[in-house]
């Protein structure tokens, strides 16, 4: 991301939450030439010269720029479901300054020659964009990727997601081999053989809709196997879009016994349960009319029980789970306009990552600078720090931060979308929260004046 | 147009039965009340009554056109279907999907589209894929759908001409046993027949192998009274995978189609041990009521899920049930494309 600089920026009354510095206050914030220069009580928009973008903060939240570290930008090889240009500006408009790219592009990041390719596509995008590399050559299982080339080239972790790193002997290679490499592996757990044909969860919504099912052991067996070999060889285990309460229990006692294990959740699995394959947006007494079917309800891990959304809410709460991440995945329009069997895994989430994540917020059952702090600093140390300096507000450090009302209700509309993935379940649902501004690297990439203008009257 | 509300005259030369409210589609009987069910196994009965005419014709449903969309092999509920549609004298198109675009890869979707484009007022559709009949009636606004069995589903036809059958020979179904025996996990006649003869007030009892039980349909678990709240429709059903328990004092027995390849993939070691356990044979059939009836949906593997003796023997409702298609499918096409609105 290199874009042409902006005049300063001059937040004034809005409260700062910035985990990284233990702040949470009433505070001004000063960017010029591409950094935070001040963050202060008070700084008098008297004292700079005329150029300066004074933005009235009150009744907003100011923090440090979201961190995605699990999206699909598509590009290259899926261009007509997203593009790393349109990936960023829906990553802009949800407030995330940094995302990372996962490797299952066609061709697949297995080499130093995609990473460079994406690093040129993304030299002007609207957000920062890292990558992910595939753990194995051309993701398909078999052998180790080039790990230390890619590294080299710019990867801040491992993962051949949308697949597991099925043999459980080339599991523990790859967590053996990256142990001096400084990133986590990211595995995708989902054991096939305990799932068949399943396209959503196995429960009694699948049972009511004759839908094949994908029982919570099929997440939970691969789960439990990795935390073994990440045990076993000291490797770093990541896992990702961890959904299950088993799951949770698993990695809670990992970490208790010291086991290098980090997870990430997904915005939908802290919100949607398996009921809103219904069609009566998680009304479970509904009879499965003509709406039932619902294709954006169809995602791996596939939504679940309300047990295992508390379970996962929990988790986020106690740091079990590290940190947020969108799972981001966009797809074309006929990939969903087909039966539930034939519909494509995947949701459109960047746009609407913070509107969902703040009903745990409104509910109570995670603060908001906890909240804050699983989008910044939470996926920065999964990564292991590469990214820290992005997720402090620290004078002299890159500026960037998110602006957002955490009470501001909305309504979805995917036709507002940028992400060129309009496939979510949430279009035409209120949430409450909504991004206000997006400031990467000093510059104003995204901002809604009808959010932005209750601090302008505040 | 399909008739939601039509101020036609009355046109079917028969006794029908007022219906309470009109539905657009049929997609599953989650939706019908016991009230929808019994007006339209009452309807189902006039039209009974048409079969048995010398002339077969009643005008009912002239100038409308009924599809037969069958992306999956059927015998005896696409032609019941056809016969139905013509003896109530509408047009009927059958396509199925192995000589038409859809070999050329055009989607459910357009396909349906093109359809309504071309005047169709009725789809009836056959579909692999549990919920494609659902996708059709969301995406076409002018014309009724009809599940004719999608994925391992629903049924919603062959499980009224099931409650049309028994309520034919037991009278009143409340309070009356019903066993349905078999592979109900992949059953699509299972589901359907639940929530018919669940909300016609019956016991509904399923056994099986334990690998092909499904998990409950509603929330809370089989036999629960509710949910949050809510009333458990579905609450006198429950699960016994020891048929010999589960059929004592049994007044209905269905029998199930078993697919070979179920045990194939393993989900029971042979036939041979399918039969010792699960096979509807005189034996069984002696621990239920003594004028226990039989059921099978059809086609059936005679000698492995029901004995031959049973399968053809006096308590057998299999050829009934054929006949009895037809009918319900006439009162369904008649409700859904025919039938006058009833102010309530």
């Amino acid at each position: 991301m290199a874009l042409p600089q902006q005049r300063p920026i001059l937040i004034t009354g809005g409260r700062v939450i910035d985990p990284a510095n233990g702040r949470d206050g009433i505070f001004d914030v000063l960017i010029a030439d591409g950094e935070i220069k001040a963050v202060d009580q008070s700084i008098p928009a008297g004292s700079l010269d005329g150029a300066v973008r004074v933005i009235h903060a009150g009744g907003l939240v100011v923090c440090p720029g979201f961190i995605d570290i699990h999206t699909h930008l598509r590009e290259p090889g899926f261009e007509y479901k997203e593009t790393i240009a349109t990936g960023a500006a829906a990553a802009a408009r949800g407030g995330f300054t940094t995302i990372c790219a996962m490797p299952n592009t066609d061709p697949a990041i297995d080499n130093a020659a995609v990473v460079d390719y994406i690093a040129n596509r993304a030299a002007s995008v609207p957000a920062r964009v890292r990558v992910f590399g595939c753990v194995t050559k051309q993701r398909a299982g078999r052998e180790l990727a080039d790990m230390e080339e890619l590294i080299s080239a710019g990867v801040v972790a491992f993962s051949d997601d949308g697949d597991p790193v099925y043999d459980a002997g080339l599991m523990r290679l790859a967590l053996t081999y990256s142990r001096d490499l400084g990133v986590p592996i990211s595995n995708h757990c989902e054991d096939h053989e305990l799932c068949p044909g399943g396209v959503m969860a196995e429960g009694w919504v699948s049972s009511r809709l004759g839908l094949a099912g994908i029982p919570a052991v099929a997440e939970e067996a691969m789960v439990a196997r990795d935390i073994s070999l990440a045990e076993l060889t000291g490797g770093r285990l990541h896992v990702a879009h961890l959904s299950s309460a088993g799951s949770v229990a698993m990695v809670r006692q990992a970490k208790e016994r010291g086991i290098p294990v980090t997870a990430e959740v997904c915005p939908h699995h802290l919100l949607l349960t398996d009921a809103w394959a219904l069609g009566g947006k998680g009304d479970p007494n509904v009879a499965a009319g003509p709406l039932a079917y619902d294709t954006y309800t169809k995602v791996y891990p596939p939504l679940r029980t309300e047990t295992d959304v508390a379970a996962c809410v929990a988790g986020l709460a106690d740091g079990t789970i590290d940190c947020v991440a969108t799972d981001h995945a966009p797809h074309e329009r006929v990939s969903k306009e087909c039966t539930y069997h034939e519909a494509a895994f995947g949701i459109s989430v960047l746009e609407t990552a913070l509107g969902t994540l703040m009903s745990a917020v409104h509910n109570g059952d995670v603060s908001l600078p906890t909240m804050i702090e699983r989008l910044t600093t939470g996926p920065a140390r999964v990564l292991g720090n590469g990214l820290s300096q992005y997720t402090a507000l620290t004078p002299g450090t890159p500026a960037d931060l998110t602006l957002f009302d955490p009470d501001a209700a909305w309504t979805v509309d995917v036709n507002q979308f940028a992400s060129m993935g309009r496939n979510t379940p949430l279009d035409g649902v209120e949430l409450r929260g909504r991004v206000a501004a997006t400031i990467a690297g000093g510059r104003l990439v995204f901002e809604e004046p009808a959010v932005l203008n209750k601090g302008e009257t505040a | 147009m399909v008739a939601t509300v039509s101020n036609e005259p009355e046109v079917f030369q028969g006794n029908a039965v007022p219906v309470p409210g009109l539905r657009r589609h049929v997609l599953d009987l989650d939706d019908f009340t016991a009230e929808e069910i019994a007006a339209t196994l009452d309807n189902a009965a006039a039209m009974r009554a048409v079969l048995e005419r010398d002339v077969k014709k009643v005008p009912a449903l002239r100038g409308r056109v009924i599809m037969t969309l069958f992306y999956e092999a059927s015998t005896r509920t696409r032609i019941s279907f056809e016969e139905a549609g013509k003896i109530l004298s509408a047009d009927v198109i059958n396509m199925t999907a192995s000589a038409s675009s859809i070999e050329k890869g055009e989607s459910l979707l357009n396909t349906g589209l093109t359809l309504q484009a071309m005047g169709v007022d009725v789809i009836v559709v056959r579909h692999p894929h549990a919920g494609a009949p659902h996708f059709l009636a969301r995406n076409l606004s002018n014309v009724a759908v009809i599940n004719a069995g999608d994925g391992a589903h629903a049924h919603p036809t062959q499980g009224l001409l099931d409650l049309y059958t028994a309520r034919e020979h037991l009278g009143g179904l409340s309070g009356r046993k019903v066993v349905i025996v078999g592979d109900v996990l992949h059953s699509r006649v299972a589901r359907s027949a639940v929530w018919g003869f669940a909300k016609a007030g019956a016991q509904v009892i399923l056994s099986g192998p334990p690998t092909l039980m499904p998990d409950p349909l509603t929330p809370g678990g089989w036999g629960a009274a509710g949910n949050n709240g809510v009333a458990n429709p579905l609450a006198n059903v429950s699960v016994e995978s020891d048929l010999d328990a589960a059929i004592e004092g049994a007044d209905l027995v269905m029998a199930l189609r078993l697919q070979s390849e179920r045990q194939q993939r393993g989900f029971f070691p042979s036939l041979r041990e399918y039969i010792r356990r699960w096979q509807v044979n005189d034996a069984r059939m002696a621990r239920a009521n003594h004028d226990a009836l039989l059921m099978h949906p059809g086609p059936m593997n005679e000698g492995i899920e029901v004995s031959s003796g049973v399968a053809h023997g006096e308590r057998s409702l299999i050829e009934e049930q054929v006949t009895n298609g037809v009918a319900i499918r006439m009162a369904l096409l008649y409700q859904l494309a025919g039938a006058v609105a009833v102010e309530n």
